[in-house]
């Protein structure tokens, strides 16, 4: 089963500075599966997040994608090889129109020469952003900034999205339309790790889930078994 | 009437020097815009832009303006490799290390450019530089109309290549968002040395016709880097319109300061213009 595995962690410690903020972080992702991380603000979702991503270099401990080892590569490295994240806040290049937005998806050398049928599959599942093609993004209402979010991580032709707390500041349909998407999503073969503080709900769409603590992770498992937990849990997450 | 064709020409010629005052500020606005870096040596660039020019038209005689097709690709080549090697090192420190290493290599062009050509002043004198035409009452030198044409050029070619390439979208993004351009698969320190490659092909243009222009010395830089931290200001960072509009106003603050306050008050004019834009609308006319 060890070819199922997509992405692995091995007892990963990150620092910022000299401030430790991730200790023996270890969890694995299979190919096709949303694994939900979950945890309180401030417990190192984000930060585990931006570790996979390189954003943040790995102290101690190993990072396999595909079986490669991936732990020092550079950020754009990290990308072209099929990791996307959609990152908190969205983070849109709000001067851009929607469509540069997209286009800069696709920057990374695999990703553009697919870059037009990613950007019809793109405007499948958001068909708003076809009605938005060529407004400036930050013109956008907060739900459409998140579909671009999210459309423009898909440009990269990724095989495994990191979602980076999607549905937060945004109204239950929008978030709805935008789990709906993550559906589509998964219907595709693209892997997925969910960052989120709505517990109910990433338990609800995922497979497996991690629970993080000030920076350690301190249970795993299937959703099933989590939801049990949840009610042992209920006051760190307050769902 | 009297008042009219009196101020046609100050008017006319502000407009037309405005125009190498905005070639010469697009590359500081680039630079400042993507890698937040401040180039103080943009100025002395430009001017080694003129002395290479001046050294390829009295050594081989070729003429300045076609002479770009060597200069373009030596200051493009030069930047790219200072950058790459040398400002993204300083970067990682901090961005004031990039404000000092560019301190020294103001210093190292200037005495350069010293030991080559002398402190003397040189221009680039063509049989076309001396040349002019009149339009109705106004006198108008043939090089002012060419810094305006050429301004014109080198702002459709930089949004050009800024709107249609990915390396030109890429630039755009990490000037907006370096995380998210991170994010993106975009090699940031790749995008600053492209981007820094592509304002000293720009001040190789700038070199070309501020030599056609005026005469200029080792040190001129300077001064066409405190006028180019002028159009800036007016005309509001990482805009190429805005650059545009600057480049104009500060020209026409010039010429018409010049023109009701003496020639030795013309600067005085224009820097007093610059500090009510800085008061008023700090992010200058354009800014975001």
């Amino acid at each position: 089963m060890a070819e199922d595995t997509l992405l692995k962690l091995d007892k990963v410690d990150v620092f910022y500075g000299s401030l430790q903020v991730l200790w023996d972080i270890s969890l694995s992702v299979k190919h096709g599966e949303i694994v939900a991380i979950i945890g309180a603000n401030g417990s190192g979702k984000s930060t585990l997040l931006n570790t996979i991503s390189s954003i943040i270099d790995t102290a101690k401990g190993s990072i396999e994608f595909e079986g490669n080892n991936i732990t020092h590569l550079n950020p754009f490295q990290v990308v072209t090889l099929g990791i996307s994240q959609v990152p908190e806040g969205r983070r849109i290049f709000p001067d851009m129109t929607v469509l540069e937005n997209l286009e800069i998806g696709s920057y990374n050398p695999n990703a553009r020469p697919a870059k037009e049928r990613s950007l019809k599959s793109v405007f499948e599942l958001f068909p708003i952003l076809k009605e938005r093609t060529n407004q400036v993004a930050k013109t956008l209402s907060g739900g459409e900034q998140q579909m671009l979010a999210v459309g423009r991580g898909l440009m990269s032709n990724p095989k495994l999205m990191l979602l980076d707390e999607i549905s937060l500041g945004l109204g239950p349909i929008v978030i709805n339309e935008i789990y709906n998407s993550l559906r589509e999503i998964r219907a595709r073969g693209i892997t997925v790790i969910l960052v989120e503080q709505n517990v109910r709900r990433s338990l609800k769409e995922a497979d497996r889930g991690y629970i993080m603590e000030s920076g350690r992770i301190v249970l795993s498992g299937d959703v099933a078994e989590l939801r049990e937990e949840e009610k042992v849990k209920k006051a760190y997450f307050g769902a | 009437m009297g008042i009219l064709t009196d101020l046609a020409t100050p008017i006319t010629m502000g407009i037309l020097l405005g125009g190498l005052y905005v070639v010469i500020a697009l590359g500081l606005s680039l630079v400042f815009g993507v890698v937040r870096e401040m180039n103080v040596a943009h100025g002395d660039w430009v001017i080694l832009g003129s002395y290479l020019t001046y050294a390829m038209m009295t050594g081989i005689g070729i003429d300045p303006i076609l002479s770009l097709v060597i200069g373009i690709p030596v200051l493009f080549g030069l930047g790219f490799v200072i950058q790459k090697y040398v400002l993204n090192k300083a970067f990682k420190i901090s961005i004031d290390a990039t404000l000092i290493v560019c301190f020294g290599i103001s210093l190292i062009i200037q005495n350069f450019a010293q030991i080559m050509w002398s402190p003397l002043s040189r221009g680039l004198t063509t049989p076309y530089a001396l040349h002019s035409f009149d339009i109705g009452l106004v006198h108008i030198p043939l090089v002012y109309l060419l810094d305006f044409v050429i301004a014109l050029a080198v702002m459709f070619v930089l949004r050009a290549f800024l709107k249609r390439t990915y390396l030109g979208k890429a630039i755009t993004a990490a000037s907006q968002d370096r995380g998210a351009a991170h994010l993106m698969g975009i090699n940031t320190f790749q995008v600053y040395a492209f981007a820094f490659a592509i304002a000293m092909a720009m001040a190789a243009v700038a070199g070309v016709f501020l030599g056609l222009t005026f005469p200029f010395t080792p040190t001129s830089g300077m001064s066409f880097l405190i006028i180019a931290l002028g159009v800036v200001v007016l005309g509001g960072l990482g805009s190429i319109l805005g650059t545009f509009i600057g480049g104009m106003a500060f020209g026409l603050a010039q010429t018409l300061g010049g023109h009701f306050f003496g020639v030795t008050a013309q600067m005085l004019v224009a820097y007093v213009m610059v500090l009510i834009v800085l008061a008023v609308i700090p992010r200058g006319i354009f800014g975001r």
